[in-house]
């Protein structure tokens, strides 16, 4: 347990799932991902963003899954949806057109820019460890309007040098990647927020991650171990908020009863 | 039998060819397990495999050797884990002096707009993917392309033309005309981009019913090679509106198939010693399948009119 809200102990977990809910705040349509994001996306349209639309990239827009999706393609996602659409579409019209605002994205690997990795740890051709690769992620990265991250903080995940680019955070820097986006016709802003189990992380003018909130029994020191590069943090620091007793009620009895994500 | 309705065996033994390129297609909904557990039993080899997502049932065919190489973009047992036979074919330390699986890999929307090339009979499908990623690096089959009417580059894939696509349905009539509902993937790209068609459903129903409701048909019989009607024929993963996903086998796939000789064991248990999915679901049991149903949601109807 990592603090006490209105007497009520919470997990890392439920911290980090309660400060990306929050950042979440009038968004209108978000790509969602299983896990995690599917849990923070949920509270958050239960909360600070009731009117957010859900779209799966399997293929729906404006979901209202009654349980938490066992995978990407759970048929709980379909039932009492708005629309049903092909994956195709869903790529091309809704993400690629620019209908998306915010899309989710986990990483094995980032960098201070928000550079991710989910394709292999060590070379390409001959790699340590196999990882599942992009999926929808570098569509995501390149073409959903703010794109959020949401992991846990390690030196072997918060590196200085990824092994492979998966999906492009702001590059080298903000100006370089500005640039090539407007060149390229990209619909993205690029990476807005990094949600971690200790803090909250946004992007300064030069592109690089700042830490802008540290969470409740977290310490700079345990963010500075926990990170390959020293980090910037913001000189107006300030303490994320503790999870309310309606967030963590919402957590445990409607999102995740069974605990898969939040212990 | 009437129509194109044969059986599993029959349509794997005379539609897949040993070094085919064959795409089970379904995104972790409408699962072909049944057809990729014959592809199996028939010991059909040095087969490219194509799937967005390889699943469980891709990691079964490549521990049972059916496979050189596997076309994908996201590689998972999804909301599990790894899938680790598949992963013993690549990481060098584990493959030693064995042969590695070849592997060529997209992102979700890559292998979309290759099927979608494919289906449409055109050279090459551009996207506005890839930019500045390793991914063109690692395949140099995604190409950066200059627009004809700009200064604009995009990136290009191929087509990808699989040599049989299978697909599991709700339902088809006897000509093969298909109907889904709930997710649909690619599962229509990917069968007007195949030279066959192998459809397998729940159901086979009158022709009538196809013609009631026509807005729910993705694929007309007119590209169906083979109509195989097998009940679960997707078990463990879902079909909607019929059964769930058994997420304990989803689970339980992870710790044996990280042990090569479990694997082995339970391919012989379930594959090998079985003669074909109705002896599968007879070995699951009325009552575990029974425990898979979900609720009730009919959708309401629709008035298509009528205009003689």
């Amino acid at each position: 347990m990592t603090g006490v809200a209105d007497d009520v102990a919470f997990s890392k977990s439920e911290m980090m799932i309660v400060a990306a809910a929050r950042e979440l705040a009038g968004q209108r349509v978000c790509f969602v991902g299983v896990g995690l994001p599917n849990i923070a996306v949920n509270l958050a349209k239960r909360t600070v963003a009731p009117d957010m639309e859900l779209v799966y990239e399997a293929g729906v827009f404006g979901a209202r899954p009654a349980r938490l999706p066992l995978s990407i393609g759970d048929p709980t996602i379909v039932t009492g949806a708005t629309a049903v659409v092909s994956m195709f579409e869903l790529f091309a019209f809704y993400l690629q057109r620019g209908l998306v605002d915010v899309g989710f994205l986990g990483a094995a690997q980032i960098d201070r820019f928000g550079n991710i990795n989910t394709t292999v740890i060590g070379d390409y051709a001959a790699p340590r460890t196999r990882l599942p690769g992009s999926g929808g992620a570098c569509e995501i990265a390149i073409n959903a309007r703010n794109v959020f991250v949401i992991m846990r903080q390690s030196s072997r995940s918060f590196v200085e040098r990824i092994d492979f680019r998966t999906s492009p955070g702001n590059l080298g820097g903000a100006e370089q990647a500005d640039a090539i986006r407007r060149a390229g016709g990209w619909q993205g802003r690029g990476p807005s927020v990094v949600v971690t189990d200790l803090g909250i992380w946004h992007f300064d003018e030069t592109g690089e991650m700042r830490l802008d909130s540290l969470h409740p029994g977290a310490t700079l020191d345990e963010v500075r171990e926990t990170i390959a590069w020293d980090p910037k943090i913001s000189p107006s620091l300030s303490p994320t908020p503790a999870p309310t007793a309606d967030e963590l009620r919402l957590v445990r009895e409607e999102l995740d009863p069974e605990g898969i994500y939040t212990k | 039998m009437p129509g194109k309705v044969t059986t599993m065996r029959d349509a794997v033994a005379d539609l897949v060819r040993d070094g085919d390129t064959v795409a089970i297609e379904g995104f972790t909904h409408l699962i072909g397990f049944s057809a990729g557990h014959e592809i199996i039993r028939q010991r059909k080899r040095d087969l490219t495999l194509a799937r967005m997502t390889p699943d469980v049932i891709y990691d079964q065919m490549i521990a049972a050797g059916v496979a050189r190489k596997l076309i994908f973009s996201w590689l998972g047992n999804p909301g599990v884990g790894g899938l680790n036979a598949i992963r013993r074919r690549i990481e060098p330390a584990s493959v030693g002096d064995g042969t590695a699986l070849e592997v060529e890999e997209y992102s979700h929307f890559g292998m979309v707009a290759r099927y979608t090339a494919g289906a449409a009979n055109l050279p090459f499908m551009p996207l506005r993917s890839y930019f500045e990623t390793d991914l063109p690096a690692a395949n140099p089959l995604i190409r950066e392309i200059r627009s004809p009417y700009s200064e604009e580059t995009v990136y290009a894939v191929p087509p990808l033309n699989p040599d049989v696509t299978v697909v599991h349905a709700q339902r088809a009539d006897v000509a093969g005309n298909t109907q889904v509902w709930g997710l649909l993937g690619c599962q229509k790209e990917a069968a007007f981009a195949a030279e066959r068609v192998i459809v397998v459903v729940e159901e086979l129903v009158d022709e009538a019913v196809i013609r009631a409701d026509p807005n729910r048909t993705i694929i007309p019989g007119l590209i169906v090679d083979a109509v195989v009607v097998e009940p679960f024929g997707a078990h463990p993963s879902y079909v909607q509106g019929a059964y769930d996903r058994d997420n304990r086998f989803y689970l339980d796939w992870d710790p044996i198939s990280r042990d090569e000789a479990a694997t082995q064991a339970w391919l012989r248990d379930w594959v090998y010693g079985l003669d074909g999915r109705a002896a599968y679901v007879e070995k699951l049991g009325d009552a575990h399948l029974a425990s898979l149903r979900p609720g009730s949601a009919p959708s309401g109807s629709v008035d298509y009119g009528t205009y003689a």
